[in-house]
């Protein structure tokens, strides 16, 4: 019998807790830079990295005096004054006429101009611009600055992707979509479940290894057939072939197989005895099953529930394929990848639309969790 | 807005009203029609047993027709007709496709994703389950890893396309690959479109979500372990990593191997990450995207189409017979 030596087993301890917080981070990092960003000015998101978004960052840019319009007469002197900054967030540290030395001078620092004028910028952005002769200039004078910014955060993000790229529409398509097809399937399932699990009939078993067999059929088999099949029967009714009743029911046949299965696996473990003992007392199995075998099967009902909420939510395919991509009809996912696409590169609008669109599935997730994991396991852990 | 909301409510309503008027209908129908009182009563009875099932399945057995069974029929059909599905152009299709560079490049790379996906997902979803299992904070670190799993493919594409964003080397990286990358003083990458190793890029997304998949089933596996096992070999002088290969593996065997297969299905279906992250550029195409390229690409070739989807059908053939086995064995067990 050999006794460990507690040194050795403190090793392997923080050893353990360095892995896994290695492998936590390692896992939420991306979500996080994700969701930091969403919340971040747009500029320094285009910028800097998230990492930094705490930290204050310096930005080059320009603004212009005002013109000759501007100008006032004050001790026989014409001046022009204002600020240069839209926004009272920047610092300027340096600045100049020339974009290609921005440093040349400080700010509160003076620059006389080739015309004997001399320039002062503050540096919160107000200028004082004062000359012996009257300004007779048209167009304001570019100043070019480097300004320090202290770190932004705010909705505008949001704001911006809800208000112009319609997202906020596509969020409403997304839960059209979404409530139907999770409820829709667990009824049709629960009825077929129960007669799989406690009926005597011919095939019984033949049609439940069908179901099983059905779990795995890659949906990419059905969608060519049922797209035509939609369209004949979209043009009979001289309709659209994409509607939401057509998602629905696609929704519903691609669920109906591992909810037959789960379901029937939970009633099937109901105990035998309660199941029979009301047989004997004359009820029928539609009494059995609505009042006795539902009510008892709601952890599975709740857990296919979330399988099915999350899968709809989350899916791509199924909507490209059965649905349009006009404003009423375009899903969330779908619209992200349409941004994708055309706003590649803006990040302040695809951060915040990506948060959008997984805010709902997290959210169901966390407050859910026990039951998805219920499920799962019930679905895959096999003797 | 409102006005769809309300029809998606409306739906549910009609849909669930019309559902429950079938059941309770159908059910109320046949107890009226074969009745307990009368000299047929035990006939009755009988008759009413024989066909109350078949009223709980119609439903079902009727969507499960239309939307999985006829569309396999379907899709065989169609892969020997032309483009538009009129034209019986025999082998055709099949012979096109061999010959297709696209296709090709697109199984090659299907192959990948079979072989890296699921082993990076197991080797991690087991050390997270190992290793979460032993620490007051693991249920906190389960769930943070869990995470990914509600998250669609294509928030996740998103998310990683961040991570993966490329600036010129002389400005300043928004993309955290590309930082971590420079803080080592190496070149900032374009990383979507390395040839061949911007596939594993695109792997690493799909191995992020389904790790959180392979944990939890794991971790419910390992617990079903035996203490007593455990402690057996503890005393015998085991150290822990010889237990995890020696005696948590070989126990969870059978759960493993149903979280690969789980995993391999999930992968031979990949479309919406190759989609979003790179629409099959830059030598990245895998079998679904192409089909779904096919179906459309210049008003669709549903021939060439359905060949992808038979391609990934047989792919899953021997998954399918294995499990059906495996439900046998099960169903003789109990």
């Amino acid at each position: 019998m050999i006794i460990r030596k507690p040194k050795s087993l403190t090793f392997g301890k923080v050893f353990n807790h360095l892995a896994l917080l290695a492998l936590v981070l390692l896992w939420i990092t991306p979500t996080i830079g994700l969701l930091i960003s969403s919340f971040r000015d747009k500029e320094q998101l285009a910028y800097t990295g998230w990492w930094t978004a705490l930290s204050t960052s310096e930005q080059n840019a320009w603004g212009r005096t005002g013109t000759a319009e501007d100008q006032v007469k004050k001790d026989g002197k014409f001046l022009i004054s204002g600020t240069i900054l839209t926004s009272n967030e920047k610092t300027i540290l340096t600045y100049n006429t020339n974009f290609k030395n921005l440093s040349a001078y400080k700010s509160g620092e003076s620059m006389i101009f080739k015309d004997g004028s001399l320039f002062t910028l503050e540096s919160d952005g107000k200028y004082e611009w004062i000359s012996q002769k009257p300004f007779t200039h048209k167009r304001g004078k570019r100043i070019f600055y480097v300004a320090e910014v202290p770190p932004m955060f705010s909705l505008d993000n949001y704001r911006e992707v809800l208000a112009s790229e319609n997202v906020g529409q596509s969020f409403v398509n997304t839960f059209t979509v979404t409530i139907p097809a999770t409820i829709i399937p667990i009824m049709i399932a629960a009825f077929a479940a129960y007669a799989f699990a406690w009926m005597e009939f011919p095939g019984r078993q033949f049609l439940f290894v069908c179901v099983v067999g059905l779990l795995v059929v890659p949906l990419q088999m059905s969608l060519i057939p049922l797209l035509t099949m939609y369209n004949k029967i979209g043009a009979f009714f001289g309709t659209e072939g994409k509607s939401y009743l057509g998602i629905w029911l696609a929704h519903t046949g691609f669920g109906l197989p591992l909810a037959i299965y789960l379901l029937r696996n939970y009633m099937g473990s109901l105990p035998r005895d309660i199941i029979e003992s009301a047989r004997i007392d004359g009820a029928s199995h539609f009494q059995i099953f609505t009042k006795l075998v539902l009510p008892l099967s709601v952890p599975a009902l709740a857990s296919f529930c979330i399988f099915q909420f999350l899968w709809v939510w989350n899916d791509l395919l199924v909507a490209l394929v059965f649905l349009g991509k006009q404003d009423d009809q375009i899903v969330l996912t779908s619209k992200l990848r349409e941004l994708l696409g055309s706003r590649g590169d803006n990040w302040e609008i695809l951060t915040s639309s990506a948060f959008i669109s997984i805010i709902v599935p997290l959210f169901v997730f966390f407050a859910l969790q026990r039951y998805f994991v219920r499920g799962l396991v019930t679905g895959s852990v096999k003797a | 807005m409102v006005t769809q909301l309300l029809s998606a409510f409306l739906a549910v309503v009609l849909g669930v009203g019309a559902c429950t008027l079938y059941y309770v209908g159908s059910n109320f129908l046949l107890d009226l029609a074969f009745t307990d009182s009368g000299e047929n009563a035990v006939r009755n009875s009988r008759q009413r047993g024989a066909i109350r099932p078949w009223l709980f399945l119609a439903p079902a057995l009727l969507i499960l027709s239309i939307y999985l069974v006829y569309p396999v029929f379907e899709t065989l059909r169609l892969s020997f007709y032309n483009f538009g599905g009129f034209e019986f152009v025999g082998l055709n299709n099949y012979i096109w496709a061999t010959k297709n560079p696209e296709f090709l490049q697109a199984i090659g790379n299907n192959f990948m994703w079979l072989l890296v996906v699921p082993s990076l997902s197991v080797a991690f979803g087991l050390a997270v389950a190992v290793l979460a299992d032993k620490l007051w904070w693991g249920t906190l670190a389960k769930s943070l890893i869990f995470m990914p799993m509600a998250i669609s493919f294509v928030g996740a594409s998103v998310i990683w396309k961040f991570v993966y964003d490329y600036r010129g080397p002389d400005t300043d990286q928004i993309g955290s690959l590309n930082a971590f990358v420079m803080m080592f003083g190496f070149e900032p990458q374009a990383w979507i479109t390395l040839p061949f190793w911007n596939n594993f890029f695109l792997m690493v997304i799909l191995v992020w979500i389904q790790t959180g998949f392979a944990m939890v089933i794991f971790s419910a596996a390992l617990r079903g372990i035996p203490e007593a096992t455990l402690e057996a070999a503890r005393i015998d002088g085991a150290g822990e990593i010889q237990i995890f290969f020696k005696i948590m593996v070989p126990q969870i065997m059978g759960t493993i191997m149903v979280v690969w297969t789980t995993i391999t299905i999930i992968v031979l279906k990949i479309f919406d990450i190759v989609l979003a992250m790179t629409n099959g550029q830059w030598n990245t195409e895998v079998l679904a995207n192409l089909m779904f390229d096919w179906m459309f690409r210049g008003g669709g070739d549903s021939g060439r189409g359905s060949i992808v989807a038979l391609m990934i059908m047989l792919a899953v053939i021997p998954i399918m017979i294995w499990n059906i086995r495996n439900f046998r064995k099960e169903e003789e067990a109990r």
